[in-house]
């Protein structure tokens, strides 16, 4: 069983902040992280190989340094590692970054099932994952919660829903995105530390896996971003102190034509 | 030529794009900014800071949709589940028909499931003027290939420039595909859409980076412009029985109908006081519930309002709450009307999830705590104490 | 801390155990302390990470390292928990006869598990009547054809019960004295081998201490380590190997009391300031740190002494033991006083380094044989 796990390297968002006089981001000192949700999807992938034999590729798509990403997920057990590089995907948006994505592991050619993490969360958007499936024509499962089965070329997952879950059966090769209730990822380990110093990590541009120039980067992307603002502060609220059942009095009556 | 440049005679070198960048891409040399091409991924954070100044610009070259004023009309992709038509469809109406009366347009709203055919009456009550609808036993559970193929068929013979689908598990799923197969731009879980009436450009607005920024992303050159929407945000209309629309009922190949993918069985493992993400009123509890027996309050509270019970990540850790109640940015994003945080002291991940509700109210012991920041009532106290006091006040009044 | 010039692999031992105990340990250490109960769920992260075989060598499927390793993630573990900490390490005190006196055979049979973590090793020596006096043991092996015959009882054994692999020693020859000891390897499950009660202790409450009950127990001969005899020099020079570890485990209490005391000394507020701003709270704090930093110096010096392979380590692992056991008890002390009555509750995390604190001076030989071994090798030094 081989499987691709593709990840991302993001800020880490919950140490990003505005600055509270010109509004921005300020991302400066920000680490960067793998995306927690693909971090499942390593283990996950790591779990199949344990169990079926075969091969973990991790990969990813993003500027140099993003090959960090790659070498911890080498120490959490991926046994290769893909960079999909290039100036030319600058700008890219889902689209485009599930277009490059695809073309990479069309060239990877031999696997089974590809996992990502259900979204990124810098982005949000849980296209990509799905994105990557309809340009490579597999059939897909999103926010899987339990593999439960793979044998005879098919795999059993329950898919969470909003109101519980459904268990579904697909072909292979397939692709999955994976939720935080899918397992608890391993800690890497001190030999997985080593090999992921001493590993080489393949780097692809554009041509290496013959994307067509309209469809990557700023050109392969149809959507903008056009504004980017700080939303409205929340006002000042109103904090009740003292004697509790004057508090909750206030609070209930100051409720009242919204709950009652 | 697509790419980025800085106009050398405007750039007074302030270095604010400097602070922006998140790729380190930026340096100033000789008072003016020097981009490095290896680094940037024209995420547009420097234009941004360069408002003010307007010394750098992204010039976008990109592909465009032939014949891009034929396509004409809003769309609404139906969510039904076990054939009951979803309540935000309904407020996905109520958005696309203010959107098609500001264009000038109709309503179009494509209902895909199995015994939904009856449902499509009620689809025009709430807004749309067309319901396209395919009732196929071969429908009856949500699969994203059929789905995503029929959608994207109709849309191909219809050419409408907006289509807008719930931001749900289902909806994300499936409208991705179709993206992808008609090659246009997408944008996910929106909060607030409006249209250009020169260019009729949709203004997709949503938030980025955990809630803490928000982005309006626009679909320039490419139609239809597909979005999905986030639950609980839009208003829906009122049903009108008066309305009256048109009803087209489609048959397709078999071939639209296969799926690699089947579903075998259906487990609705949550209750309606487990749903966080269609609860109006959510009571939620953190590490200072400090046991599982503890959320036995909460439901109580929950109980009178008619809510749900919610849980920071550190109570699910902790493993007094199921996974699904997770609120934050490794559970569910919520917007109820009232989100009620006992006991929870409001990091980052916690917010996020939940600062787009309406009405947020903490209790904590802790009058520094961050959840005090985000919300419009807070009560300093004991949740052992505050919360059946709550309760049996609510009892009272409600 | 002082730049100790650790090597690639050194650092990603540390940094590795140090992940281990902030999202693992950390957060489970005061349940462990209330429960006792054994901790395998961090024993399988610990053995998933490598990091029982970090002072084994490579061909029986460890790291290679030595002692020096072992004292790295044993300290960065007692920051978290010491309890929890000595779980792992003293695995490495059942393994070290193992390593210093079995044969290829015997090294094949037992490291490579024990090195994976998949069995945890435990060392018997004390018995009820055989404290720091080890020449009146009273437990027995007697050979009988291809077979040794053990029977006694061992007590205060760490790991007991939960460990699978146990180097105990027995006297052969009780006619010989000390001379007359031998050690055995015995396994879990083995007929007569049985434990006895848990006990219940001050400190380091996440490990577990049982007496293990020897009647008319059959081992193999196969499993005698070394020669008959050499039991009880067999038992010092483990004790020569494992001090320093004890040391490293009483710099890791020391360091997570004094970062405690420093956070919470700038939190704190008496007299409208923090109570990081007094002189008589930076002086304490001043003397903490620097007696930690003494402490750690010391024990890894020693433990790199014992790795590069010197004659007569037993003097200097002795003083490393001794000093940071010490230390740890006097910085725990002090940073419960630090804390103030909040250091007395259980609600906050310094009275547990007090507690754990303590065996340190106690266990693998006291304080005061350390002082016996120290001032015998003075005198033996000057006589050379």
């Amino acid at each position: 069983m081989n499987v691709i796990v593709c990840i991302k390297q993001v800020p880490d968002t919950t140490e990003v902040r505005i600055d509270p006089v010109t509004k921005n981001l300020v991302r400066e000192g920000v680490k960067s992280i793998i995306n927690p949700f693909d971090a499942y999807a390593i283990e996950e992938g790591v779990r199949l190989k344990e169990k079926f034999g075969g091969k973990v590729t991790a990969i990813t798509m993003g500027p140099p340094q993003a090959e960090g990403v790659l070498r911890e997920a080498i120490s959490l057990g991926c046994d290769d590692a893909i960079l999909v590089s290039d100036r030319a995907f600058a700008g890219s948006d889902t689209l485009a970054t599930g277009y490059t994505l695809s073309k990479a592991i069309a060239k990877i050619k031999d696997y089974d099932v590809i996992i990502c993490g259900k979204q990124a969360i810098d982005g949000d958007t849980a296209q990509v994952g799905p994105g990557i499936a309809a340009m490579l024509d597999i059939p897909q499962i999103t926010y899987v919660r339990k593999i439960s089965d793979v044998k005879d070329g098919e795999i059993t997952a329950e898919r969470s829903t909003e109101e519980g879950y459904e268990v579904v059966q697909t072909k292979l090769p397939c692709l999955i995105t994976v939720v935080k209730e899918i397992n608890t990822p391993r800690l890497p380990s001190l030999k997985g530390k080593m090999k992921a110093k001493s590993a080489v990590i393949q780097a692809w541009k554009a041509v290496d896996i013959e994307a067509e120039a309209d469809r990557i980067g700023l050109k392969g992307s149809p959507t903008e971003v056009w504004k980017i603002f700080t939303p409205p502060a929340r006002a000042q609220g109103m904090i009740l102190q003292g004697e509790a059942q004057g508090s909750v009095d206030q609070l209930v009556d100051s409720l009242k034509g919204l709950l009652y | 030529m697509s790419g980025i440049t800085v106009y050398k005679d405007k750039c007074i070198g302030c270095s604010l794009c400097v602070k922006a960048c998140p790729f380190e891409a930026i340096t100033v040399v000789d008072k003016k900014a020097v981009i490095d091409l290896d680094k940037c991924t024209l995420c547009s954070s420097c234009v941004e800071a360069c408002r003010k100044t307007n010394a750098i610009e992204i010039i976008r070259e990109t592909t465009r949709t032939p014949d891009i004023e034929k396509y004409k009309g809003v769309w609404v992709f139906v969510e039904q589940k076990k054939g009951v038509v979803q309540p935000v469809a309904f407020e996905l109406l109520g958005k696309a028909r203010e959107l098609a009366d500001k264009l000038g347009v109709g309503v179009a709203a494509v209902l895909l499931g199995h015994g939904v055919k009856d449902k499509a009456q009620e689809l025009i009550q709430r807004g749309a003027d067309t319901v396209y609808v395919t009732d196929d036993p071969k429908l009856e559970h949500f699969l994203d290939e059929p789905y995503a193929r029929i959608l994207a068929n109709l849309i191909r013979k219809h050419r409408p420039e907006i289509l807008l689908s719930p931001a749900t598990s289902i909806g994300r799923s499936v409208v991705s595909r179709v993206a992808v197969q008609l090659r246009v731009g997408l944008t996910a879980d929106c909060t607030a859409l409006d249209v250009n009436l020169e260019e009729r450009f949709l203004l997709q607005t949503r938030p980025a980076f955990g809630g803490n920024i928000m982005a309006t992303i626009l679909s320039r050159h490419h139609r239809p412009q597909l979005a999905t929407v986030r639950h609980k945000v839009m208003k829906e209309l009122a049903p009108d029985i008066s309305r009256k629309g048109h009803i087209e009922s489609l048959a397709f190949d078999r071939s639209f109908f296969t799926s690699r993918t089947k579903v075998l069985e259906v487990v609705d493992a949550v209750t309606a006081t487990v749903n966080i993400t269609e609860a109006n009123v959510i009571v939620s509890g953190g590490r200072a519930m400090a046991g599982a027996a503890n959320f036995k309050m909460l439901e109580d509270l929950a109980g009178v309002l008619n809510g749900a019970v919610g849980a920071s990540r550190a109570a699910i850790d902790e493993g007094w709450m199921p996974y699904a109640h997770q609120v934050g940015q490794t559970g569910k994003t919520v917007c109820p009307k009232v989100y009620i945080a006992c006991g929870i002291s409001g990091q980052i991940q916690h917010l996020v999830g939940m600062q787009s509700s309406d009405i947020i109210i903490a209790i904590n012991r802790d009058p520094s705590a961050p959840i005090f920041s985000v919300a419009n009532y807070g009560i300093v106290g004991d949740i052992f104490e505050v919360v059946p006091l709550l309760t049996k006040k609510f009892k009272q009044v409600v | 801390m002082i730049d100790y010039l650790l090597t690639e692999e050194q650092q990603m031992i540390r940094d590795l155990a140090r992940q281990i105990t902030d999202e693992k340990i950390r957060p489970v250490a005061a349940e462990h302390d209330k429960s006792e109960k054994f901790p395998w769920e961090i024993m399988k992260v610990m053995a998933q990470s490598d990091l029982f075989g970090v002072y084994i060598e490579q061909k029986y499927g460890g790291l290679g390292g030595g002692v020096f390793e072992l004292c790295l993630a044993t300290e960065e573990f007692s920051k978290g928990c010491a309890g929890i900490a000595i779980c792992y390490s003293a695995s490495a005190l059942g393994a070290y006869p193992i390593i210093l006196f079995g044969t290829e055979e015997q090294k094949q049979k037992y490291l490579p598990a024990i090195a994976k973590g998949e069995k945890l090793a435990a060392f018997g020596l004390t018995e009820p009547a055989a404290g720091s006096d080890a020449s009146a043991l009273q437990t027995t092996a007697v050979k009988q054809g291809d077979h040794y015959v053990l029977n006694g009882v061992k007590h205060f054994i760490t790991n007991g019960g939960d460990a699978e692999i146990y180097t105990i020693i027995a006297m052969t020859d009780k006619t010989k004295g000390p001379r007359g000891a031998s050690l055995f390897v015995v396994e879990k499950g083995t007929p007569g081998f049985s434990f006895g009660k848990k006990e219940d202790k001050l400190g380091i409450r996440a490990s577990s201490t049982r007496e293990l009950i020897f009647d008319n127990c059959k081992v193999p001969k196969e499993n005698l380590l070394g020669k008959e005899g050499m039991g009880f020099i067999a038992a010092m020079k483990t004790f020569d190997m494992s001090r320093p570890g004890i040391g490293a485990q009483a710099v890791g209490i020391a360091q997570g009391a004094l970062d405690e005391a420093v956070k919470y000394s700038k939190q704190r507020k008496q007299f409208d300031k923090s109570i990081s701003t007094f002189q008589g709270i930076q002086w304490m704090l001043a003397d903490m740190a620097t007696e930690v930093e003494a402490s750690r110096a010391l024990v890894y010096a020693s433990a790199r002494e014992v790795d590069a392979g010197k004659k007569h380590v037993g003097v200097h692992s002795a003083m490393a033991k001794l000093f940071a056991s010490d230390i740890a008890m006097k910085v725990t002390t002090d940073a419960v006083q630090i804390f103030g009555g909040y250091g007395y509750m259980k609600e906050y995390p310094v009275e547990k380094f007090m507690r754990d604190a303590k065996i340190t001076q106690i266990y693998e030989g006291t304080n005061q044989i350390q002082r016996n071994i120290i001032g015998l090798g003075l005198i033996k030094e000057s006589a050379r």
